[in-house]
């Protein structure tokens, strides 16, 4: 099989240490000036060894974050209150979770459609949220892309995708984040306080977590640890409905090729006060609709005004020929999921995705 | 063990009267065959005890990973170990120059070489090998062995190959970059084209896909004194092995020891000798210490040997009725880099065209293009799954043209039993009418074709395969499977058989029969299989020929066994030996069970008369009946046949559409093992579902300006998309048991027929659900909402090929039919015609039994002279 290359692993036992490991504190080859941290934090490891193994990521020494304690816990005591994910909670646990099941369940859902038991059994919420941005001519072995003289995204020059293109195309993967970031959730980010010994800590939306830059899709820093996600409270208080659709070839494994998440505030009368189309895996970060959601607010959701929130949503999609199924084909689908996850937010129908909907008998 | 099936009331045992009976101790109840016993090594896999080749280890053993090409097409300049030899661990190395001999499955093809001597073919050819003390030190080494090329221009496709003749891929071929050309003519196609009704021409195109194996290829030399050495490995034909290691180490085959372990899924993929395997034996050789390779998944991706992407042309002619007069087919096959069985798989798309429906007048052209890709080879179904997608979404077509219900228009033109067709294929049994007739009951079709729903729609289509390849890969006179067994007073019965377990239950079938016939359990048994020291030869698990013979040959070692205790324990007895029966555990007097003895002292009674025991079986298929070039693809003993009805579901907004529900029936001859049978069956609808519904080996170029490369869109198991079992259907298994006097209590293959209908049924469903024809496969959800667009817009609903390939096919070879009172030899046999490069060696697949003969003539005078 394909062999990890040697480094170092540390498994610190807080969020202190980790963040001081990570400010190149205790690691002396960490830090020299003006090169990237060689410093890699893993949670689950479900994206970083594959990816180490195929060396387009690579690292001096790898931090796990598994072995802080309280890292992985749910809070979700208040019934109206926000629920706090922990960055290391188990996919299968978030998935699972009653409250998060009662409360966002199509968030549950999105979770749930990660990949495939066993690994959402060991990948974590915080991880998918940091999920490598993918793309067919990166996620391959070292030999593979010495085959193509690398790509943009990893010390090649060109973006394969669209050789013109002066940025890297790879797309965002996450299933979490879309949905999180429908619903308005928050992450908390924690890093090394200069010099003191403590830590200091950013709270932003998840939406501004994402750059639309598949080499620097994350707006977090290097040296920042994703340590939570903030579910808001109100989300549930009003008339809050989200749904969650999925395309992808394959009722299981495999990452979504363009996924819709929604979420729609409405009034007693079913008027929209409010709404969230985010759009993922058709570009480099999680696409906000927000042109499409801004038509349907003032509107119920019917036949109608969910057509022209569609086709208002196509206009932010961006897929290219780097994944599975043809580019164009994926495209056209962008208005009839969002189309579909909207008539689901209307009557909270799950998620969706081609092989799901057979009889099994 | 579960309480066994019995066929038939005991109280109607026929061995009651055995004065009536000549042979009664074969019409007992049988206690095995035909019973779903478990498999015997079910427990082992299940409790992951089997030992497979990555699960052995030695001691000083060294682990050893191939450089592999990573330009498409070029010569190798230089080749820089400095930076891998001082990687902690390191051991050594191998380039080209240190296995200089080339091999190929094909005695016509020996075009490859276990290490490109100087020039790479397709990225992931492989250049050179390093061993190191650890895997982690052998990966980091081969990862920094630096290899400088000369890049030559690249061959992407055929098309790319007709109008490139030079630089050639290879010296040899038929034609310029064109490796493979075949024309014959079977019968008055003029004739038949002109008597008919009605002529339909078609495009298909079925795209390349690989075996995709759960079990990545593994292999570990152990080099022993004496310049011996002993290679386990996962591989479907050890035998072929065993005489390419000979080749390429130059050494005496009698030094050689091949051992094939379970195999972890074959599908046609292990049954090339490989590159690897040479490298690891070579290895352990050179540095005097077990090696052990084992390749990662992208690897087995570059090994591939899969699935042909082939276009085909076909014509049709068709009485008003719906009879055949006439069948052109054209098949163009993009082969990759090497032979392989290509040549073989060229013919295979062509041969099997006759077996199914009556078809007075065949022609058939077909050719093989080298490109610079993974070499094709055979995959489950071997050329003929191709032609058979479209043979049957063609007769779909015909039957919505001409009005007539398209399980009708098949069942009023099967072939008859026994019958010889047009290119001189000797049928067996054939019970297709029962196949179609059982799915389309189980179905509904006839009810509910063209009834149902827009967006819900039946698909039907049959298909046939080999028992077993009439001939060995190489020419020979020796039997093509052996069993020998060794039985002592401790009554324990070893049976040697050099078949390969890839997982279809082959040594399940062996014990089953060997306990049947000597009435003992299965416990009593020992199987020794494909160990080249030990075991008879056996030609290995492909071609679907284990079953089949193999079966026979352990029939008739066990029949041999039987006989010689029966006569010693008749004689102690007094009673005659023909009237003994052998039965759970015992043997004993039929009219009168009591006196017998048990299996063991029988033994005993049979060592103490004849001395030590042991019998042989072997097995040789018929001759067949065609003798013109090109007649040794497709004889087979006898034919399998299937019939399949999938209901599909299709969403006319995105094209997404997905089986429901599968029903297939198969012809079996007999279940020797049911539930074994089934499986093997629900593989093969697996198998097929995957192939049209997603899975493709595809390759891309990069602009042709910037870059030269050629590779793989995606060789991992997350890209290269297969069905999990989310994505299957219910499938509905009828075995239709219809015993062929050819196989071993009847039985005939199971591993490969049933994948064949299941594409065209798909294809066919989906036009029966929303009025789309797409003319390939896969059959991806834009194809479909392609075709619906097109017909929105009053065109011809269809997305598939538009062009064909045009080439020359060379000379057509012209056979007259049995009907025209042919004796299956060509008209126009041109024997003298001179191929180039690889003639002087052809023999064996590509060779007429003349020309074998003939060559063996020579030679028997060359030593004679001596």
């Amino acid at each position: 099989m394909l062999r990890l290359p040697a480094f170092d692993y540390i498994a610190p036992k807080s969020i202190e240490e980790a963040a001081a490991i990570l400010a190149g504190e205790g690691t002396a080859e960490a830090t020299a000036q003006g090169q990237a941290l060689p410093v890699r934090l893993v949670a689950g490891g479900t994206d970083l060894w594959p990816n180490m193994k195929r060396r387009h990521q690579s690292a001096k020494t790898v931090v796990s974050l598994m072995e802080i304690p309280g890292l992985a816990d749910i809070q979700a005591n208040d019934p109206q209150g926000e629920i706090r994910i922990g960055a290391t909670a188990l996919l299968s646990d978030v998935a699972h979770h009653p409250q998060i099941r009662a409360r966002y369940p199509a968030f549950a859902e999105a979770v749930e459609s990660i990949s495939s038991p066993p690994l959402r059994n060991m990948g974590t919420i915080g991880g998918n949220l940091c999920l490598d941005t993918r793309c067919t001519y990166y996620n391959q072995t070292e030999d593979w892309r010495r085959g193509i003289d690398y790509c943009l995204k990893e010390k090649g020059k060109t973006c394969w995708v669209a050789t013109s293109s002066p940025k890297c195309l790879a797309h965002t993967a996450s299933d979490a984040a879309p949905m999180l970031q429908a619903l308005g959730a928050r992450v908390r980010l924690v890093s090394r306080e200069g010099g003191g010994g403590g830590t200091s800590e950013r709270t932003i939306p998840i939406g501004e977590l994402y750059r639309n830059d598949g080499i620097d899709y994350l707006t977090k820093r290097p040296e920042e640890i994703l340590t939570e996600i903030l579910l808001p409270g109100e989300a549930d208080a009003g008339h809050c409905r989200s749904a969650f659709w999925k395309l992808r070839r394959r009722g299981s494994i495999d990452f979504a090729v363009l996924s819709a998440a929604v979420a729609v505030w409405m009034d007693g009368g079913g008027v929209v006060t409010k709404a969230n189309i985010v759009l993922g895996a058709v570009a480099s970060a999680p696409s906000a609709a927000e042109e499409a959601g801004a038509a349907l607010v003032g509107q119920k959701l019917t036949e109608e005004s969910i057509r022209e929130a569609a086709g208002l949503a196509r206009k932010v999609a961006t897929p290219f020929d780097n994944t599975d199924f043809q580019a164009q084909w994926r495209g056209g689908m962008v208005e009839r999921w969002v189309a579909g996850v909207l008539g689901g937010a209307g009557t909270l129908l799950s998620s969706f995705s081609p092989s799901e909907s057979q009889e099994h008998s | 063990m579960a309480e066994p099936l019995r066929k038939e009331d005991p109280a109607n045992d026929p061995i009651e009267d055995p004065l009536l009976d000549p042979e009664p101790a074969i019409e007992r109840p049988l206690r095995w065959i035909g019973t779903p016993f478990r498999r015997v090594d079910g427990r082992a896999k299940v409790t992951g005890t089997t030992k497979f080749a990555d699960d052995l280890t030695f001691p000083r053993m060294c682990h050893v990973k191939l450089v592999r090409s990573r330009i498409p097409h070029g010569t190798i300049r230089s080749i820089d170990f400095s930076a891998a030899e001082k990687i902690p661990g390191y051991l050594g190395s191998l380039t080209g120059a240190d296995t200089p001999i080339p091999f190929g499955i094909l005695p016509v093809s020996m075009d490859e070489h276990a290490l490109c001597p100087d020039r790479v073919r397709f990225v992931g050819d492989p250049v050179a090998a390093v061993a190191a003390t650890t895997e982690d030190a052998a990966y980091e080494a081969a990862l920094a062995v630096i290899v400088e090329y000369d890049p030559l221009p690249t061959i992407a496709s055929v098309e790319q190959a007709i109008a490139t003749p030079e630089p050639r891929i290879h010296d040899y071929s038929d034609d310029g970059n064109l490796h493979k050309k075949v024309s014959m003519r079977f019968g008055d196609i003029e004739g038949g084209f002109a008597a008919a009704d009605r002529i339909f021409e078609d495009l298909f195109f079925y795209e390349g896909n690989t075996h995709l194996p759960m079990e990545q290829h593994a292999t570990v030399a152990v080099p022993e004194d004496d310049d011996r050495v002993t290679v386990w490995s996962s591989t479907q034909t050890p035998h072929y092995l065993h005489r390419a290691l000979a080749k390429v180490l130059e050494l005496p085959a009698s030094r050689i020891r091949v051992i094939a372990c379970s195999n972890g899924g074959g599908f046609g993929g292990k049954s090339d000798p490989f590159n690897h395997e040479i490298v690891a034996a070579k290895m352990a050789l050179q540095l005097g210490r077990p090696a052990k390779i084992v390749l990662h998944r992208e690897e087995v991706f570059y090994c591939h040997r899969g699935r042909h992407p082939v276009q085909m042309r076909m014509k049709t002619g068709v009485t008003k009725e719906g009879k055949i007069t006439a069948h052109h087919l054209e098949t163009a096959l993009d082969g990759g880099a090497y032979g392989s069985y290509g040549v073989a798989s060229t013919y295979y798309t062509g041969a099997l065209e006759t077996v199914t429906y009556e078809m007075p007048a065949y022609q058939f052209d077909g050719l093989r293009a080298f490109t610079n890709k993974p070499p094709c080879g055979p995959k489950r179904g071997h050329g003929t799954p191709q032609p058979r997608f479209g043979l049957e979404v063609q007769l779909d077509k015909i039957a919505v043209a001409l009005g007539q219900n398209p399980a009708d228009l098949r069942l009023q033109m099967l072939v008859a039993p026994e019958s010889i067709t047009a290119n001189w294929l000797k049928l067996g049994s054939v019970s297709l009418d029962r196949c179609i007739e059982a799915v389309v009951a189980g179905s509904g079709y006839r009810e509910r074709w063209g009834h149902l729903p827009e967006g819900r729609g039946l698909g039907l289509a049959c298909g046939s395969y080999l028992c077993g390849a009439g001939l060995p890969i190489y020419w020979n006179h020796m039997p093509q499977s052996g069993v020998q067994l060794k039985i002592d007073r401790s009554g324990c019965v070893a049976v040697f058989c050099g078949e390969a377990e890839i997982g279809q239950g082959s040594d399940s079938v062996l014990a089953g029969i060997v306990a049947e016939v000597l009435g003992v359990d299965l416990s009593d048994l020992r199987l020794c299989v494909a160990d080249t020291d030990l075991t008879p030869v056996d030609l290995g698990s492909y071609s679907s020929r284990v079953t089949l013979m193999m079966g026979n040959a352990a029939l008739q070692a066990a029949e041999r066994a039987r006989d010689l205790i029966a006569k010693a324990v008749g004689d102690q007895l007094e009673v005659p030996a023909d009237r003994l029966v052998f039965a759970e555990r015992r043997v004993f007097d039929a009219s009168d069970p009591e006196k017998g003895l048990t299996f063991q002292d029988a033994v005993i009674a049979a060592e103490a008369r004849f001395g030590t025991l042991g019998t042989v079986g072997s097995y040789i298929p018929p001759r067949s009946p065609g003798k013109y070039r090109g007649a040794g693809v497709g004889p087979s003993p006898t034919y399998s046949y299937s019939a399949s009805v999938v209901e599909v579901e299709v969403d006319p907004a995105t094209g997404l559409w997905h089986p429901v529900h599968v029903w297939i029936a198969h012809d079996i001859g007999r279940a020797l093992n049911p539930v074994l049978a089934i499986g093997q069956v629900e593989g093969g609808v697996y198998m097929g579902l995957g192939e049209v519904m997603m899975e493709e080996q595809a390759f891309r170029r990069l602009p042709r300006h910037l870059s030269n490369a050629l590779v793989h869109k995606f060789p991992s198991m997350l890209e290269y998309k297969s069905p999990t079992f989310l994505d299957m259907p219910p499938v509905t298994t009828y075995l239709i048991e219809d015993p062929d006097p050819q196989g071993p209590y009847g039985a005939k293959e199971v591993g490969q027929g049933p994948l064949l209908p299941i594409l065209p049924a798909c294809a066919n469903a989906i036009y029966d659900a929303v009025g789309a024809r797409v003319d390939q496969v896969p059959i991806h959800p834009h194809m479909v909402l392609k075709a619906l667009d097109a017909k929105k817009k009053g065109n011809e609903p269809r997305y598939g090929p538009k062009t064909f390939p045009e080439a020359d096919y060379g000379e057509t070879l012209l056979v007259k039919t049995p009907a025209q009172g042919g004796d299956g030899t060509a008209i126009n046999e041109f024997r003298g015609k001179l191929r180039s490069g690889m003639r002087g060696v052809a023999t064996g697949t590509m060779s007429t039994r003349d020309e074998a003969l003939r060559q063996k003539k020579a030679l028997t005078t060359k030593l004679e002279d001596r």
